[in-house]
Formats: structure tokens, sequence, C-alpha cells
């Protein structure tokens, strides 16, 4: 099959969609219509990676214009690889999405969460399928409006100053970026990022260049929620309707993570980036900040929602440490994270979001008991809270492996020391809710509470499943991240 | 570096100061969105500034001129413009909602709401 034009479809499709949800008035339509849609992108997107792997990159021409003066979609293995995490948490989270938020959310907006959310997949899935910089900072606030209004939606009027802070924030990154784009631009008299990367070299008056690359960098971690740039996050996950907060902690930081790759080593090059500024001296010990601060204050999170939201800012960390080294075990370390903590932290949170529809609560003292009653959403927070850890044979021990390599080929010793100290965080922070789950009885009053219903229990577990197997089997992943470091290494 | 020679970049810079201080320094959020979109019309200002080529025209084709502007700028800034007013509404519209929450769009007002829950120990509705 030809894949000349599927890289547009990861975009149009969604997009038509969503408007098309909106006319679908009922709630069981508007979601089986947006199921199908997911399950259509994730179809596309392991057609293009299975493309690009075999016969390399896929050039799309929007509207047939010839870069670079058109738009390009520009196809290879480093956002193939994002593409297909988004569209498989997508193809995944979509299912559980419907007792979830037929619960928490009010009946009558049912459609239109769902054009929403399919907006919120648009803006993600063309981030990270266009080669053009100005179309990166569209798709960014696509998916940024999309995101507050989803966040807005949650049940706690918490939600709402949480979207609007979100809102404040997201918004000064975004015009961040947009200022170092027209700086790019202004300099270049280009877009195109593939453009960009030569013309960037020829420029005789470097100056603006450093400003963009400040901009554009801060810009990027504002949206990656790297600390000091988080505080955002915990705030968003914790009120955020519970699929939601599956959907953006699995995807929305990922894609972040992919624009940083994608602006710093594509677009800068390694040389530029890591040589003429210091961006190893600047993210090294904020993502190792990140690391200790997020896992330490995980710990002393009463309410489940908002002690993962901790944790992804500590697994933030990990992404933003292994892209510091700018080595080939590193970046390897960074992608390969990227998927392993969509499939672990989704996992997780659809787990909390089955724990929400029983409980009601997300309270840490909620959970006495529940072992015993909520067997498999418990045994699927476990497995998770492992792979958060790190433990091995699960995909979190993948990450770290490389990440620890990396740190050692660097002969930077303290880090790998540091990597293991964020490990033993976790593994108190995982420990304090095994023990509330398992190891407490609950009170004598408490109201009798059954399984979740099996179709939110079954994207919990494939999420979960996932991450266990790809602890295992470590070749599809690797292989793949492996590729893509190199290609990001080698394009300067 | 002469200010008048540069007289735009300047006043970019100026506007984006004062936008992203008022957002920073005003606790109203019905003031923040207004530094935010002062902030971000700055950004919009810069970009037109540099499509400016001196003595050019408006990039229609004309056998009198054979110098023209760079259109491409405007463009970007069009769809720019877009965005910032979708940003807008939203972010009033967020401020609508949390006015009915909460009684208040003063966030000293909010979080002491906030924390007043939280000291009770109660869900918020």
């Amino acid at each position: 099959m030809s894949a000349g034009s599927l890289p547009i479809l990861q975009v149009a499709l969604p997009l038509i969609a969503a408007p098309l949800c909106v006319l679908l008035r009922r709630s069981g339509l508007a979601w089986a219509f947006a199921t199908l849609v997911s399950w259509g992108l994730l179809a596309i997107s392991i057609l293009l990676l299975m493309h690009v792997m075999n016969e390399g990159g896929i050039s799309y021409r929007l509207g047939g214009w010839a870069p670079p003066f058109g738009i390009e979609y520009r196809l290879d293995a480093v956002n193939c690889f994002v593409l297909l995490v988004i569209c498989a948490i997508g193809a995944i989270v979509t299912p559980y999405m419907r007792q979830s938020v037929a619960r928490e959310i009010a009946a009558p907006r049912h459609n239109l969460f769902y054009a929403v959310y399919l907006l919120a997949l648009t803006g993600l899935l063309g981030i990270t399928a266009t080669g053009d910089a100005f179309n990166i900072y569209v798709f960014m606030e696509i998916s940024s409006l999309a995101s507050y209004v989803l966040i807005a939606l949650g049940r706690s009027r918490r939600a709402r100053t949480a979207a609007f802070q979100y809102l404040i924030m997201g918004t000064i990154g975004a015009t961040f970026l947009l200022i170092g784009i027209g700086l790019l631009y202004m300099m270049t008299g280009t877009l195109n990022l593939a453009d960009l990367s030569l013309r960037i070299r020829e420029v005789p008056d470097i100056r603006p260049i450093y400003a963009a690359f400040a901009f554009i960098t801060i810009g990027v971690l504002i949206k990656l929620a790297l600390f000091p740039l988080h505080i955002w996050l915990p705030n968003a996950y914790t009120h955020a309707p519970s699929a939601v907060s599956a959907f953006l902690a699995a995807s929305a930081t990922k894609v972040g993570a992919y624009v940083l790759l994608r602006f710093v080593f594509t677009l800068f090059g390694v040389e530029f980036s890591f040589g003429q500024m210091p961006l190893m001296e600047i993210l090294m010990p904020l993502s190792l900040i990140a690391i200790l601060v997020g896992s330490g204050v995980a710990i002393f999170q009463n309410d489940l929602k908002r002690l993962f939201a901790y944790s992804s800012i500590g697994q933030i960390g990990y992404l933003a440490l292994g892209i510091s080294f700018a080595s080939t075990s590193g970046l390897t370390g960074a992608i390969v994270h990227i998927f392993n903590h969509a499939m672990i932290k989704g996992g997780i949170f659809l787990a909390l979001g089955c724990l929400m529809f029983r409980a009601s609560s997300m309270e840490l003292s909620a959970l006495h008991g529940l072992g015993r009653r909520m067997p498999f959403t418990m045994a699927a927070l476990i497995l998770g809270g492992l792979g958060l850890i790190g433990v091995p044979l699960t995909s979190g021990f993948v990450s770290k492996w490389y990440l620890v390599r990396a740190a050692i080929e660097a002969d930077l010793w303290p880090v790998a020391v540091l990597i293991l100290i964020g490990s033993l965080l976790a593994l108190i922070y995982v420990g304090r809710f095994i023990e509330a789950a398992f190891f407490r009885m609950p009170p004598t009053d408490a109201p009798a509470i059954r399984e979740a219903p099996l179709q939110m229990l079954i994207p919990t577990w494939i999420l979960i499943a996932a991450s266990v197997y790809f602890g295992i089997h470590t070749d599809i992943t690797v292989s793949v991240s492996q590729r893509a470091a190199e290609m990001l290494l080698g394009a300067q | 570096m002469d200010i008048l020679t540069h007289f735009n970049y300047w006043a970019a810079i100026a506007l984006a100061t004062i936008g992203l201080y008022a957002v920073v320094a005003r606790h109203n959020m019905v003031k923040k969105l207004i530094g935010l979109s002062l902030f971000q019309t700055a950004v919009f200002l810069l970009f037109v500034t540099v499509g400016k080529v001196a003595d050019g025209t408006a990039p229609i084709l004309d056998p009198d001129y054979n110098l023209y502007s760079n259109p491409l700028p405007h463009v970007l800034i069009l769809t720019a413009i877009v965005v910032s007013v979708s940003t807008l509404a939203v972010g009033l519209a967020l401020t609508i909602t949390i006015k009915r929450d909460y009684g208040t769009v003063e966030e000293d007002d909010i979080h002491a709401a906030d924390a007043k829950d939280h000291g009770e120990g109660s869900n918020t509705a």
C-alpha cells in the first residue's frame, strides 16, 4: 500500500471527526465514533512506522507546494515512533472513556467532550507529524486550548482554577516559542525545519539565533513541565476528569519531549546546542532536581492523583536527563522512556479512574482494604508502580538501564547514583499505597465496593500488560529508539 | 543601534515586558488575561515588523513598483491572531465559571476559599 498520503490523514481524520462528533448528539454515538476514529489512527500510525522502518522517511507536501515554500509533513523514525505512542494511548483510552465520562461529566455535554478530546488528539498528532516550525506553534495551541477545556470539565471547582493556571502558563510558553520562531524566520527567511537546519549555519550574525534558542527552549520546557516550570501540572492532573488525566499524562508531556528533541537536535544541531550553548549544564541539574523533588514531594501526598502527578514530574526529569547527555545511550533512554512512561502512567491513571468510579475518592485512606475487593485494579496499580521504580522485567527498568549506562559512559558517577536514589524515592511512595491497599483493614462501616466494570479494566490492563511485555521483550522498542537516537545525533 | 531606526522593535519589547509583568504581578484574572493579550500582541508587532522591507510597498503586482514588503509574516500573524482570540475566549469563559463557582475572580480570595475547604476536609462541590 502506498504511504503517500497517510501522514496528512493522521491530522485530518480527527480534525474532521471533531465537528461530526458535535453533530452526533447522543453520548453513545459520539463515543462509538471517537473510538472508531482512534482505532483508525492507530492503524495508520502502525502502517507509517512500518513504512519508515523499511523504506525510510516520508515527505508529504500539503496542497502540492514544494518545500521549503509549502508546508511539509516529514516523517522519520523519531516522530513515527511518537505518533504510534500517542495513537496507541488514544486507541486504548477512548473505549475506557464511555463509563468514566458518563460518571464524571454531566450528560448534555458528552458529545462536546468527545469533540474537544479529538481536537486535543489532532493537536498532538499535528505537532508530531509536521515539518514546519510555525505549524508546530499552531498545533501546540490547538492541543493546549483543547486540554484547558478538558481539564476544566473536572467535577471539583478547583479544576477550573487549575485550567486557568495552565492556560496562563501554557500561553506564555507557546508565545515564547512563537518569539523564537519569529527570530529564526527573521535571520533565515524560512520556516521549514529541514531548510532551517541548513540555513542556520550560514547566518552571519549569530546573536539572534542565541536568543531564539533560549526562547524556544524555555517555551518547550514549560510544555514539558520540567522543574521549575512544572507548577501547572500537579493541579491540572489532580482535578481533571480521570480519563483526561490518563490521556494527558500519557501523551501531552511526551509530545513536549519530542518537540525539544526536534528543535535541539534536528534544527539547532548537537554542536550548537551543547557546544555553543550550555544546554547540558542547564538541563542536567534541572532534570536531576526534578527527579529528586518530584519523587520526594510525591511521598508526602495523600491524594492519589496528586501523588502520581508529582511522580510524573520526576519521570519527566528522567526524560530530560536522557536528552541532556546528548549521547546515543542517553537519547535511546529518553526516547524509550517516552514510550515506557506513556504506557506506565497511562495505565496507572486509568486504574485510578477505576478506583474513582467505584470508591468516588482519591484519598489514600479510601484505599484501605481495597486490595481484596478490587484485586485487578490494585494489581494494575502495583505493577505500574513497580515500573515507576524501575524493577527489572518492567519497562521502567529498560529506560533507567540506558540512562545509568549513559551516565557511566559520560563519566558522571554522581548522576548514576542520583538516578538510583530517585528509584528509591519511588519505592517509598509506591510502598505507601501498597500498604494502604493490602495491609490496612477497611473501616467497619465501609460501603461495599465491587471490582470496576470490564470496559474500564481491559484498557487499564492492556497498558499495564504492555509495560511489562516491553520490559521483557525489549528488542522492538529499543531498536526503534536506538535508530531514532542515532538519526538525531547524525543529523548535525 | 539607534532607537529611532529600530523603533518598532523597542516598542515590541516594551509592550511584551509590560504584558508579561501584568500577568505575573496582577492577581485579578481578567487583568491577567489583558496582560496576556498585550504580550501576544507585542509578539505580533515583532513579526509584522520583520516583514517590512525599506521602501517596499504592499505586495500587489504592479508595473510601477518592483520592491515589495514580505507578506508571509502578515499571513502567519493572521493565524496567530485567531489563536490569540481563541485563547482569550477560553480564558474569559473559564473566568466566568470561576466567578460562578467561587463568587470572585481575585486569586487571593480563591486560594483562601480553597484553603478553607481543605482545612475542613470536605470535598469541594
